[in-house]
C-alpha cells in the first residue's frame, strides 16, 4: 500500500462464504450475515471482536452493512459501505488493509454481498438517452473488446470457448459455485449467441452471494497467510473500450489499463513479480476478459494469451492455474462479493485446503477484479 | 401547424448541413487540442473550460463491432442492430450504432460513413433518430439505410 512507511503487516485470520447462486426468499442481509458468521467462526473471533467493518455492495441500498451487522447485534464500531462497481470488494479490502497497516486498527471485518436478478443489469450508470439509443448494452461492450482481441492477436473463438471449458471444469470441483457441470468446446460454441463473438457460456451471470474476511495485524508466526498488497486504481481517460465505457476515445493504444496500474502497484507493494505467482483468480466476466487480464496483469507477454491457453498453462495442473474456483463463469458474479470471494478461494489455496482443486504447494497468489467506473483491484497473498 | 416529424435522441450529437449530409458534433480542447464526443463545456482530459465545437465529416473506418440481438434496457427500437467503434481521421474513436447488423458482413478497417438512423416513434408520433455508421460500398451507402430526415434540425 502507499501511505505510512514502516507500517504493520496484515494477515488473513478467517474467511467465510455464502455460496454464489440464486436463493429465493433469502434477503441480501441474510446472505451477508451468513458469510460474516462463517468468517468470525473461522477466525475464532468473539462476538463483535473487530474494531471496524468495511463492506462492499452495489445494489443493496442505504446502509447495507449496518443492516447485516445490526441483524447480528454487532454494532458500535465504525462501519463503512463501499461501492466501486465490480471492484467494490477490492476497494473495501484496500481500505481495510490500510486501516491495519497504519496502526489504527488491530482486527477488522471485510465483507461483501449482493442480490441481483438474472439477465442484463439495468444500471443507473448510463444516461437515459444512451439507453434509448441502444448504446447501453453491457455485454455488447464485452463483445467489442473480444472482437478487438481477435483482430489484434491470434485469439480465436476456440480460445474463447476453451477459457469457458477450463473454468467450468474447475467449477465442477467447487461446491460453492452456481454452475457445476463441465461443458465441451462444441457446447460453448453452440450455446446461444449473445453478442458475437460471445456466446452464453462465455459470459458470467449476475447472481447472489456473499463473502467475508477477518484481517488482523500479522503476528509473525509461521504459516500465517499475509495479505501483502490490496491496490485499487481507476482508469486513465482515452481508452474507448475501457471499463469506464465512454462514448469516444483517443486514437492511442498505449494508455495503460486500470488493471495494469493496480497490478504494478500491487507487485511493488508485495515485493513480488508475476513470475513468482503460483495461482491467480482473475476477472472473467467473459472469456475474452480473462485472456486480456493475462496480458494486463503481465502474467504473459503481450499477444501470448492464446498460446497460453493452447499449452494449458492456466489449467489446473499447469504452471500457473487461473480461476481454480471456476471463476465468475462458474460461480456467477454477485458484484460486492466477487473480489472477496476470490480472496476466500486464494486463502484456501494457500492453506492447502482447496480439496480437489488444490494448486499444489501454492505460496504466492493474486486476485483481480475490474469493472464499471472504472476501477481495478489487485490483491496479493503470500504464505 | 408545422410539426417536425423527426427528433434527435439527444441534442448535440449530430448536425445536418445543406444537402442533408450529417456531421458529428465534437469538442476540441483549446488547451490540450484533444477531441472528445459528445461535446462538453469542460475538456474530459485536462479540465480546461475552453472547448471549441468541431464538426467532423463522417468518413471513418471500422475498428471493432458486434451485433445486439435482444433489446437492451431502455431501448425501444428494432433488433438486431449493429454496434461498434469507428475511427475518424481527425483522431477520435466513436462508440456507435451500425446499420449493418450481420457481423459477418463487417471487417476491420472497412470504410464507414456517418448516417442518421431511425430508432423508434415516440408517444407524440415523432421519429426519434440517432447517429450511426454505415459501411461504404462501391455503390455508396447501402440502399436500406434510411436517408436523413428531410427537414431534420441540427441535432
Ligand atoms: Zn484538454
Amino acid at each position: 500500500m502507499s501511505g505510512g512507511a514502516g507500517s504493520y503487516e496484515v494477515a488473513v485470520a478467517g474467511t467465510g462464504l455464502h455460496a454464489f447462486g440464486r436463493f429465493e426468499g433469502t434477503s441480501v442481509t441474510d446472505l451477508g450475515a451468513a458469510a460474516v458468521r462463517a468468517a468470525l467462526l473461522d477466525a475464532e473471533l468473539a462476538h463483535s471482536g473487530f474494531d471496524a467493518a468495511f463492506c462492499a455492495s452495489v445494489y443493496s441500498g442505504v446502509a447495507a452493512a449496518h443492516k447485516v451487522l445490526g441483524s447480528l447485534g454487532m454494532t458500535g464500531m465504525p462501519i463503512y459501505t463501499v461501492e466501486a462497481g465490480c471492484a467494490s470488494g477490492g476497494a473495501a479490502l484496500s481500505l481495510a488493509v490500510e486501516s491495519i497497516r497504519s496502526g489504527r486498527h488491530d482486527t477488522v471485518l471485510v465483507f461483501g454481498m449482493e442480490k441481483m436478478s438474472a439477465g442484463i443489469i439495468r444500471s443507473s450508470f448510463f444516461e437515459p438517452w444512451r439507453e434509448e439509443a441502444g448504446l447501453a448494452a453491457t455485454p455488447a461492450y464485452f463483445a467489442l473488446r473480444a472482437r478487438r482481441l481477435m483482430e489484434t492477436s491470434n485469439v480465436t473463438r476456440e480460445h474463447l470457448a476453451e477459457v469457458s471449458v477450463k473454468n467450468h471444469d474447475n467449477g465442477v470441483r467447487n461446491p460453492d459455485a452456481m454452475y457445476r457441470e463441465a461443458v465441451t468446446r462444441e457446447q460453448v460454441l453452440a450455446s446461444t449467441m449473445v453478442c458475437d463473438p460471445l456466446t452464453l457460456f462465455m459470459l458470467c451471470s449476475p447472481n447472489e452471494g456473499a463473502a467475508a474476511l477477518v484481517l488482523r495485524r500479522a503476528s509473525g508466526a509461521g504459516g500465517e497467510i499475509r495479505l501483502t498488497a490490496a491496490e485499487v486504481r481507476s482508469h486513465l481517460p482515452g481508452s474507448v473500450l475501457g471499463e469506464a465505457t465512454p462514448l469516444a476515445g483517443l486514437v492511442d493504444d498505449s494508455i495503460p489499463a486500470p488493471t495494469t496500474l493496480a497490478a504494478d502497484a500491487a507487485y511493488e507493494a508485495a515485493g513480488v513479480g508475476p513470475g513468482d505467482l503460483d495461482v491467480v483468480e482473475c476477472q472473467d466476466t467473459d472469456s475474452a476478459r480473462e485472456l486480456l487480464s493475462y496480458e494486463e496483469l503481465r502474467l504473459c507477454p503481450p499477444g501470448e494469451a492464446a498460446a497460453w491457453i493452447d499449452a494449458r498453462h492456466t489449467h489446473l495442473g499447469g504452471p500457473l492455474p487461473v480461476n481454480p474456483s471456476g471463476g465468475l463463469l462458474s460461480k456467477g458474479e454477485p458484484l460486492g462479493a466477487s473480489a472477496l470471494g476470490q480472496v476466500v478461494e486464494l486463502t484456501l489455496q494457500l492453506r492447502g485446503a482447496a480439496g480437489p482443486r488444490q494448486v499444489d504447494g501454492a505460496r504466492v497468489a493474486l486476485g483481480h477484479t475490474v469493472g464499471r467506473g472504472a476501477n481495478a483491484g489487485v490483491t496479493i497473498l503470500t504464505r | 401547424m408545422r410539426v417536425s416529424d423527426t427528433f434527435p435522441v439527444r441534442d448535440g450529437l449530430f448536425a445536418i448541413v445543406e444537402g442533408g449530409t450529417p456531421l458529428l458534433i465534437t469538442g476540441r480542447c483549446n488547451d490540450c487540442a484533444r477531441l472528445h464526443f459528445p461535446q462538453q463545456s469542460t475538456c474530459p482530459y485536462c479540465a480546461a473550460t475552453t472547448v471549441t465545437q468541431e464538426l467532423l465529416d463522417g468518413e471513418a473506418s471500422l475498428w471493432t463491432w458486434t451485433s445486439v440481438l435482444r433489446e437492451p434496457p431502455g431501448y425501444r427500437g428494432p433488433v438486431p442492430f449493429g454496434f461498434g467503434v469507428v475511427e475518424l481521421e481527425a483522431g477520435i474513436r466513436i462508440v456507435t450504432r451500425l446499420t449493418e447488423s450481420d457481423p459477418r458482413q463487417l471487417t476491420a478497417g472497412m470504410p464507414m460513413r456517418l448516417v442518421v438512423d431511425d430508432l423508434h416513434t415516440d408517444d407524440e408520433g415523432r421519429v426519434v433518430q440517432t447517429y450511426a455508421f454505415a459501411p461504404v460500398t462501391d455503390m455508396g451507402v447501402p440502399p436500406d439505410t434510411d436517408p436523413p430526415g428531410a427537414d431534420g434540425e441540427a441535432g
